[in-house]
């Protein structure tokens, strides 16, 4: 972490507080996970269509590509809000681009940026370690399956299939989701293009 | 990209504040997902196709909007088919799968829902004006500026993804990292693109500090507004949704999630 | 709103990413209303400077401040909107995807009301030369264009201090005069105070009461009216690569008789998807150097990166002679891509596309493993690039971190370390200060005199005499507008 002196006059900002860069660089990585949830929407819906419709419940297996959002925004802004942010706009960019979902989508969004939240959350944003990806992933899958419960009208379906639906979507949530999206907030870390975040200086010398 | 479809001939869907459609999708969808019975479904569909229609849509455009989810609506009942609890008559049972009366009358309610929450909310959402909704979910729905217009410019970054592509892909053939499989390179521009995007927020995030972006309150030099047309498709939806559980409770059907 | 005030003490700055600071020790004050040429040596902290007096540079989280900086007496940070600054890239000045709107949003965040914005954008748009629509996709605008539009946001802001980093690099000499007036203009009108960074300081010479010369070191150089600034300190700053008037740079250029051709290009129509221009014939010669100047838009890129066979060509040929393919096909588009980077070299208008390092030294290294150089002098080749380019001391930095200038050479080198046959370089030479650009120059002409075929795009009058007039086999194609 950089020294940091107080500077004579700037106003000073707490923690939390999200900065322009904050929002713009979210609203960036919400454009860029909307347009993988699209392309996502044909190939990973495809997959969970056919999967879910043969298997009972191991179509959560292709979800995790969809709970990036929250993950990847969580881990780079690290400030309250910013994986519901990414995780619903990314789902909106979805919904206007046409996904077969159509409004619903936004709900997913909003229910799995909120699981993904609450994890983060209860690590008092400052912990955005592998494990606490993966947990984030997690969370953002268990809020996918709660909202399924309605959307899906899985309510009305058997325990077993609950059960193992809950079961492959954590996997997913926490390996197409969490591990994934650690390895690539890692990567543009690396890249020096997280120069201004905390999640950038972490990876990169000074020069 | 966002922003600029409208190919299709004018509506009256385009004289609706954007915010609008989002509102009337919210309206419509959220009693319908916590209903699953085949009468409140089918007349929501039944009724939201012909507002479709009537504001003024072709049936090829509807189509063409929402060919998506018309593929995906008969596969999203199969699962309710085979996994749903049993009750009344079973007629096959295959290790989990049991298919029974109650699991068929609730596929056949899903399906009718997937349509009737789709087809309308994506035929009237689909290639909203970016730049207009962003006015309109500030003014209108009074959502906080900063993260509005952040949005709305972290949008147009990607409006040049195209060339962006173009100009990595000669870059990359240029020194020699042009050749090796498809997949992996592809990957590999896919990320670039995405770095050289997240390094332009930067940069964008300081140009429109520098010209004043980011304090408090701000005037719009646009103003947005709701019209008679957004009350006529609010209305609308409100209708669609008071007589398609109307129907459910008068012939008995209506059913909650889960029950 | 009045014009304002600068007052620096001991100011400071220091990247977060970076051990040094890009600014130190910093004192000087500016009255309201005057107008100051920023000068320096490429990467001494112009830009910096002028982002911290726009009171953007960020928090704590981006970097430490040190002394103290005041605009009307305040820290900028906190009198945002006073000032308006124009970013060195020109891509990152557009904002919003329509014209009217990118113009009002200065505006709007200064709580201006509703009927005066819009008559404000179009004074803004007036003032500034920039006739198109106000629905207008901002994605659409050429370069010059581009730059007209950042200063209109600017200018509907009606700031009491004007801040320009490099406003005119990448114009065309029309488009130069164009921009300057257009500030002018609005200078005379608003009284504001005006501080512009720009390395070519002819441009802005009559313009200025006041040249401020910052000293990579810390602190400033120079500072007082032009004339008494560079009769004292001339020598002194241009040797430390101000472009002072009077001091030409001249680079030495060994005649050497032409080679074999290497590249030829018949009936050559190019464009994206329309051509941009009639059919050009362009043969280029091992030993030579061939000079392409011409106004924006006229297709000198597209030209250099057909021929470079990274677009593909809309008819007529492009052949590679024998002595080039070296056994390969003649038609460069077939060659894969590690063939063609041995071959032919392109140095890209827009560095940011190119670099694709981690590092600066990593960065080099990709193209010497693509050549097959062996890797024991990797590190002596590159040092020694590293040096004659100044960018030792970045050696380790991430390259989107550096500075224009540098990033600029550091795209440079990245095509002169591997020495392929055939060089095309776009705009070699924007934002370099005298001293950089001398070295870049002179590793062009070594090029050449050691048997390369080189192609410059260019809006630099001293690259169009030193490269295309010194000697016998030197050309320039000029491309009128398309
Ligand atoms: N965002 C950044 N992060 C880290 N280092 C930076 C950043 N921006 C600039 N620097 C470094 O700070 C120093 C000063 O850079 P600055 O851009 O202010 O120079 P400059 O005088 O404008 O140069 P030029 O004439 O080449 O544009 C350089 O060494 C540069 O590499
Ligand atoms: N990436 C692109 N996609 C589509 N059209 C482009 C692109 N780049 C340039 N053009 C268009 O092609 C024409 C020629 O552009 P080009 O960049 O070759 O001009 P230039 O002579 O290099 O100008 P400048 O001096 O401004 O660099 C222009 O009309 C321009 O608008
Ligand atoms: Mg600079
Ligand atoms: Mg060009």
């Amino acid at each position: 972490m950089s020294t940091i002196t107080a500077p004579s006059g700037a106003p000073t900002v707490s923690r939390f507080r999200w900065r322009v860069v904050d929002i713009v660089t979210a609203s960036v990585l919400a454009v860029a996970c909307g347009l993988l949830f699209v392309l996502w929407n044909g190939v990973g819906g495809a997959w969970f269509a056919v999967a879910d419709a043969f298997t009972p419940g191991f179509g959560g297996i292709a979800v995790g590509p969809w709970l990036l959002g929250g993950v990847i925004g969580g881990l780079v802004i690290r400030k309250p809000g910013a994986a519901i942010f990414v995780e619903v706009v990314a789902a909106n960019v979805s919904t206007l681009l046409g996904s077969q979902w159509g409004i619903e989508t936004v709900y997913s969004g909003l229910a799995q940026g909120i699981g993904a939240e609450l994890v983060l959350a209860v690590l008092l944003y400052r912990r955005f370690g592998v494990v606490a990806a993966m947990a984030t992933g997690i969370g953002a899958a268990v809020g996918a399956w709660t909202l399924e419960l309605f959307l899906s009208g899985n309510l009305a379906k058997g325990p077993e299939f609950l059960g193992i639906y809950l079961g492959s979507l954590v996997v997913s949530g926490a390996l197409l989701a969490g591990l994934v999206g650690w390895l690539l907030v890692r990567g543009l870390a690396a890249t020096g293009a997280l120069s201004r975040f905390a999640a950038g200086r972490e990876a990169q010398r000074r020069a | 990209m966002i922003g600029t479809r409208r190919v299709a001939p004018p509506t009256h869907l385009d004289r609706v504040n954007p915010v609008t459609p989002f509102l009337a999708a919210i309206v419509l969808s959220l009693p319908l997902l916590v209903t699953i019975d085949v009468v409140s479904a089918s007349v929501a569909l039944v009724l939201g196709i012909a507002g479709l229609l009537a504001a003024g849509l072709r049936p090829g455009t509807i189509v063409r909007r929402t060919w998506p989810v018309l593929v995906a609506a008969p596969l999203s009942g199969i699962s309710m088919l085979l996994y749903a609890q049993p009750a009344g008559r079973i007629h096959l049972r295959v290790w989990l799968a049991v298919i029974s009366d109650d699991s068929i009358a609730l596929a056949v309610a899903i399906v009718v829902r997937v349509l009737a929450i789709g087809v309308p909310t994506l035929a009237i959402l689909a290639g909203i004006d970016a730049t207009r909704l962003g006015d309109g979910l500030a003014q209108v729905l009074r959502l906080p500026a900063r993260f509005v217009l952040a949005a709305l410019a972290g949008i147009r970054l990607f409006g040049v993804l195209r060339e962006d592509w173009d100009a990595l892909a000669a870059a990359r053939r240029a020194r020699g990292l042009g050749d090796g499989g498809r997949i992996r390179r592809w990957l590999g521009m896919a990320f670039t693109v995405l770095v050289i995007a997240v390094r332009r927020g930067g940069r964008l995030a300081t140009a429109m500090e520098a010209r004043g972006f980011g304090h408090g309150e701000r005037t719009w030099a646009r103003e947005s507004r709701l019209g008679r047309a957004d009350a006529v498709l609010l209305g609308a939806a409100v209708l669609i949704v008071v007589a398609a559980l109307g129907a459910a409770i008068a012939t008995g059907s209506f059913r909650l999630v889960g029950t | 709103m009045t014009a304002a005030s600068i007052r620096a003490d001991g100011w400071g700055w220091r990247h977060a990413a970076r051990t040094r600071p890009a600014v130190a020790g910093l004192s000087f004050s500016v009255e309201p209303g005057e107008r100051v040429l920023l000068l320096g040596p490429s990467g001494a902290g112009k830009s910096t400077l002028l982002a911290g007096l726009a009171g953007v540079l960020g928090d704590a989280e981006d970097g430490e401040e040190s002394g103290s900086l005041a605009v009307d007496g305040a820290h900028p940070a906190t009198t945002r909107g006073t000032a308006g600054l124009v970013l060195q890239d020109p891509q990152a000045n557009t904002i919003l995807s329509r014209v009217g709107d990118d113009v009002a949003f200065g505006a709007e965040n200064l709580r201006v009301p509703r009927d005066e914005i819009w008559t404000r954008v179009r004074e803004a748009l007036d003032a500034v030369g920039l006739a198109v629509d106000l629905e207008r996709s901002t994605a659409a605008l050429s370069g010059g264009q581009r730059q007209r539009l950042a200063l209109a946001g600017i200018l509907a802001m009606r700031p009491g201090l004007v801040l320009l980093d490099e406003p005119t690099a990448n114009l065309d000499p029309e488009g130069v005069v164009e921009v300057r007036d257009a500030v002018v203009r609005m200078l005379d009108a608003t009284g504001a105070t005006l501080v512009v960074v720009e390395h070519r300081v002819d441009t802005w010479l009559p313009v200025v009461d006041r040249v401020v010369v910052l000293d990579p070191g810390g602190g400033v150089l120079a500072d007082g009216p032009a004339d008494a600034v560079f009769a004292r300190h001339g020598d002194a700053l241009a040797e430390c690569g101000v472009w002072v008037p009077g001091h030409p740079v001249s680079v030495e250029r060994r005649e050497v008789a032409a080679g074999d051709e290497l590249l030829r290009a018949s009936g050559l129509v190019v464009g994206r998807d329309a051509p941009v221009r009639p059919p050009v014939d362009l043969a280029l010669a091992a030993g030579t150097s061939t000079v392409v100047t011409g106004p924006n838009g006229a297709g000198k890129s597209t030209l250099a990166l057909t021929m470079a066979s990274l677009l593909p060509r809309l008819g007529g040929t492009l052949a590679a002679s024998p002595t080039l393919a070296g056994g390969l096909s003649p038609d460069p588009g077939r060659w894969r891509s590690s063939a063609l980077a041995t071959r032919i070299g392109t140095v890209f208008q827009e560095p940011e596309h190119q670099l694709v390092g981690r590092t600066v030294r990593e960065e080099l290294g990709i193209g010497l493993r693509a050549v097959g150089v062996p890797r024991a002098v990797h590190a002596a080749r590159i040092d020694a690039l590293l040096q004659r380019l100044r960018l030792d001391h970045l050696a380790d930095a991430h390259p989107f971190t550096l500075s224009g200038g540098e990033q600029r050479r550091l795209s440079v080198a990245t095509v002169l370390a591997t020495g392929p046959r055939v060089v095309v370089l776009d705009e070699p030479t924007f934002g370099q200060d005298r001293r950089t650009w001398r070295e870049l120059v002179t590793l062009m002409a070594d090029l050449v005199a050691d048997g390369a075929a080189l192609l410059s795009v260019t809006h630099d009058a001293d690259v169009v005499r030193v490269l295309g007039t010194s000697t016998s086999t030197d050309r320039v194609v000029g491309l009128d507008a398309a």
